[in-house]
């Protein structure tokens, strides 16, 4: 088996399951050192795995990713894909075409189910409730609840024309 | 407060109290919170680390918890010693410390509470708490959070949730744990299996001192993957519901050690016990292993006349940087050994 980074004999075998879904690394000893997951006697986080995981598992940088550059931060998306971390929040925007499946592989789902900051400003209040009505609209469809789904789809673009 | 204070007092979650405490030694919820457009902290220069502490100190020093006897301390002010005595007292991580400038952490009076400034995320809020008591962690870090958000521009969108600068953090940026005293299903050789249950169910399965470390001791430290998709309620009662089989597992090979192996379970804890009391040099990682031992020694009811609240105390205390505290100087490993022997005699007598 040859190394996934620079095709040399692979001598480290690293095998992380996430949400049922499987990845693997093979590596060459130099190359698994500068990923910092040789010598297995040495600990290594979450970040690690996590760069592996953007590096070889899912989103090789599709579409216009790979030149991004995030406008605030300047990081690009292979910067992103060395340290495993973003530079800043508006990443998440600018580096979205890959980001989505990364998440989506990582965590399952794609829809923040939590508690948000309790902003007063309206525009904010408007977003979340249009989210909401939007999951439930999927869930109506999904369960054939079509005259719930009619009804679901005319409050959303009501909501829409008055923001 | 002051660090020097930390020293004379046993942190609030090693006090051997609260639900399940004969096997959860503390619970612990994490948030993971950013300041819109601000720089994350791995990818910030020096001056824009300032710049994003600048803006969270004034808002952090005026929460209740920590403007009242609380503690606020910039990691470039502090000696290496105290920052690890931070880090064995389980208030910040050792990346934290990696780095000084822009660094800071702020802590309640009975440790509870801490606050980690520009570690992987602009603010790392902790709530720790003894036994089994995420709902309660969970309350009191809302709490927290809410009033925090009043006043920070906190990094969120409505379809992602908080937005991190590790995306295995992205939503609730909740990480919710217990740490575990699983000795009898060590012992009775079943941990491997409830391990791999434990992870197929997608929770995480950590040593002593978090991310990275081994586990010693008979401890696990269990937590959520998944921080995207679930709200928080769901997050920490599905762990709740999986602890609970865990606790019954072990309460059950707990009876099978003493209906079935009950001699080798009395010679463990009573020859740990002689051990740790007679001892003149021992390493940090033989104590606690012995400290284990005698742990479930006294949670069956075997050791009497000892506090739980002594043992646990002891897994601290023994650490290198509180010695060295203790000690008020630098100490060599073997004097440690030696220093650790003597405190743990003076302790269990």
């Amino acid at each position: 088996m040859k190394c996934q980074l620079c095709g040399k004999p692979a001598t480290v075998h690293l095998t992380e399951i996430i949400n049922d879904q499987m990845t693997e690394l093979h590596l060459c000893e130099a190359c698994a050192k500068k990923k910092g997951i040789a010598g297995m006697g040495q600990p290594f986080g979450l970040q690690d795995l996590l760069a592996g995981l953007v590096d070889f598992g899912a989103p090789a940088a599709s579409g216009n990713t790979k030149v991004l550059k995030c406008e605030n931060c300047k990081m690009t998306y292979d910067d992103f894909r060395k340290i495993g971390r973003l530079g800043c929040s508006q990443c998440y925007e600018t580096f979205k075409e890959s980001l989505v499946p990364l998440l989506k592989k990582v965590h399952g789902s794609l829809q923040h189910l939590g508690k948000g900051p309790q902003r007063d400003d309206e525009g904010f209040q408007v977003k979340k409730k249009l989210q909401n009505l939007h999951l439930k609209l999927q869930k109506a469809i999904q369960n054939e609840a079509f005259e719930e789904a009619a009804k679901l789809r005319d409050k959303i673009k009501k909501l829409e024309k008055e923001s | 407060m002051t660090l020097d204070d930390l020293l004379k007092q046993t942190s609030g979650w090693l006090k051997g109290t609260g639900p399940h405490s004969d096997i959860v030694i503390s619970s612990r919820v994490r948030l993971a919170r950013n300041i819109e457009k601000m720089i994350f902290p791995d990818w910030a220069t020096d001056p824009q680390l300032e710049s994003t502490l600048a803006i969270i100190e004034p808002v952090v020093r005026e929460v209740d918890e920590i403007k009242n006897k609380g503690l606020f301390l910039a990691i470039k002010d502090a000696t290496n010693v105290e920052k690890q005595l931070m880090v064995e007292r389980h208030l910040i991580s050792r990346e934290l410390i990696a780095k000084k400038e822009g660094r800071a952490v702020a802590i309640n009076s009975d440790e509870s509470v801490s606050i980690m400034i520009n570690e992987e995320d602009h603010m790392r809020i902790q709530v720790l708490l003894p036994g089994f008591a995420l709902e309660e962690c969970w309350n009191k870090i809302e709490n927290i959070d809410n009033r925090l958000e009043k006043k920070l521009n906190i990094a969120f969108s409505v379809k992602l949730g908080y937005l991190t600068a590790c995306p295995t953090n992205t939503g609730t940026g909740m990480r919710a744990s217990a740490m575990l005293h699983l000795p009898a299903l060590v012992m009775t050789k079943q941990i491997n299996r409830v391990v791999q249950a434990i992870v197929k169910l997608g929770l995480t399965v950590r040593g002593l001192f978090g991310e990275g470390t081994e586990a010693t001791g008979n401890f696990f430290q269990i937590s959520n993957q998944v921080s995207l998709g679930r709200s928080e309620h769901e997050i920490i009662d599905n762990i709740t519901r999986i602890l609970n089989q865990v606790f019954e597992y072990e309460q059950n090979a707990r009876q099978v050690l003493k209906t079935k192996d009950k001699s080798n379970l009395e010679d463990q804890v009573w020859r740990a016990y002689g051990i740790l009391k007679n001892a003149h040099i021992i390493s940090s990682v033989e104590t606690i292993k012995l400290l284990s031992n005698v742990r479930l020694g006294f949670d069956m009811g075997l050791i009497k006349g000892l506090a739980r609240e002594t043992i646990n105390e002891l897994f601290i205390l023994t650490q290198p940087a509180h010695l060295q505290k203790l000690e008020a100087k630098a100490l060599t490993a073997h004097q440690r050994d030696v220093k650790r022997a003597q405190l743990i005699r003076e302790k269990i007598k």
